[in-house]
């Protein structure tokens, strides 16, 4: 290798167009997972908050699946959904964000004060505004913690799918090491942190957007 | 179904260097040194950081960044650029997998712990290290136990990226058996991976039942 330079920054203008299909093709896979894992997630961990017995064993089957190696499930996938379809990677990556949101909403609406839960029964909300005005709102905050892990670790894991022949910016993994090229490889790691650190920046910027009272709450704290 | 008994009902699949004991043996080795390593690594920083509040965000924040780190490129790079030959590629990804889970819960778990119990400890005349080792490591105990039983499960899980770039472990059955479309190796490769991984799952959860004290884990009331 020696005289390899570890960037070569015409390479990656010469193959920029082809770069920012990689890099849709990530986000595309990485973010309908965790939009499609919070969508079912909600409903679960609602019914889990309310019948406890359903806690149980809804996160033991989520911690199986969870443990089970990505890898070796898109593998099983590929008879069903085809080799190198985007479905392949999006199915598994979607029951491993409802493994980390389920118990996260949950979590988030026990965590929810039984005096806050009166004083709205007794100012007369129904059980659906009550769910929607006041629960869910303070349950945000640990909703949003456990969508920062699901998205991250999405983002990361579509990189994985390269093996089966649809990896996003996993590709260039592959295309550098079957070249013994270092930049795509390069370009792909630094991209992939970016696009995490992005896209939990814009999670952060949401929590601060949808929870007004909890900076209000640290002012007051500093004032006094 | 049928590929499953292709692949555990051959004999030859059981012995020699391609063997099925071999290569769990390959992949145990992989897994339980960037465990180690990483637990060397992230539990003595988490207690520091815990216990003292001393660079907290810096560190938390670069343990998330962490995690966006895609294992299979880091191993590419890095074998790339130091060569294969010895283990240190696969470790290095591998150990940098592990540490973010594993500092984020020991910190929180220190930190966590309830003021009053830990003002207590002061106040019955403990010093500062007797009160990190007495009471707030027996506290948080399970949540730092909940981070390396996830930190050993994805690396458990990731370790079949080493065979990618020639290395040995589980992984060998799932690349080779893509690559010569051997779908039963392939699926024979992932079942085995799962099973590792849900056996790790389990001996953690024996672990913390052994090491919680009854107290903390709530399995004994106390009035």
């Amino acid at each position: 290798m020696g005289e390899e330079p570890l960037v070569r920054w015409d390479w990656i203008g010469r193959n920029w167009p082809e770069i920012q299909e990689l890099l849709a093709d990530h986000v595309i896979m990485a973010l309908v997972p965790v939009v499609v894992g919070l969508l079912l997630a909600l409903p679960l961990g609602l019914a889990g908050a309310r019948w406890r017995w359903l806690y149980q064993p809804t996160v033991g089957t989520m911690n199986v699946i969870y443990s089970l190696p990505s890898l070796a499930v898109f593998i099983v996938l590929i008879p069903i959904t085809g080799l190198a379809t985007r479905a392949t990677i999006i199915v598994p990556l979607t029951f491993y964000a409802m493994a980390v949101l389920i118990p996260a909403v949950v979590d988030g609406l026990t965590s929810v004060p039984d005096h806050v839960r009166q004083s709205a029964v007794a100012m007369g909300f129904t059980p659906l505004r009550r769910l929607l005005r006041v629960e869910l709102p303070i349950a945000v905050p640990v909703v949003l913690a456990g969508l920062r892990v699901a998205t991250v670790s999405s983002i990361s894991l579509v990189s994985v799918g390269a093996l089966v022949g649809r990896g996003g910016l996993g590709y260039l993994f592959i295309d550098g090491w079957q070249r013994q090229f270092p930049t795509p490889i390069v370009v792909g790691v630094v991209l992939t942190a970016i696009l995490a650190a992005v896209a939990d920046l814009l999670l952060v910027v949401a929590q601060r957007w949808l929870t007004p009272w909890s900076t209000a709450r640290s002012r007051v704290r500093e004032a006094a | 179904m049928n590929w499953l008994v292709d692949f555990f009902g051959n004999a030859a699949n059981w012995s020699g260097p391609d063997g099925i004991p071999l290569r769990v043996l390959e992949h145990l080795v992989f897994a339980g040194l960037s465990l180690l390593l990483a637990v060397v690594l992230a539990v003595p920083l988490g207690l520091w950081i815990g216990h003292t509040g001393k660079g907290a965000v810096l560190v938390v924040l670069s343990a998330n960044a962490a995690r966006a780190l895609p294992t299979l490129g880091l191993l590419v790079l890095v074998v790339l650029l130091m060569g294969v030959g010895t283990l240190a590629p696969v470790l290095i990804p591998l150990v940098a997998l592990a540490v973010p889970p594993i500092l984020v819960n020991t910190y929180e778990g220190i930190r966590g712990v309830d003021p009053e119990l830990r003002d207590a400890a002061y106040g019955m005349g403990l010093r500062g290290r007797q009160v990190l080792g007495g009471v707030l490591v027996p506290v948080a105990l399970p949540l730092i136990l909940l981070g390396m039983r996830t930190a050993a499960i994805q690396v458990v899980a990731t370790a079949t990226v080493a065979a990618y770039v020639g290395l040995g472990g589980l992984g060998r059955y799932i690349i080779d058996g893509l690559a010569t479309k051997d779908y039963p190796r392939a699926i024979g490769g992932a079942v085995l991976v799962a099973a590792l991984a849900l056996a790790v799952q389990g001996l953690f959860a024996l672990v913390q039942r052994v090491t919680v004290s009854p107290g903390v884990s709530g399995r004994q009331r106390i009035r």
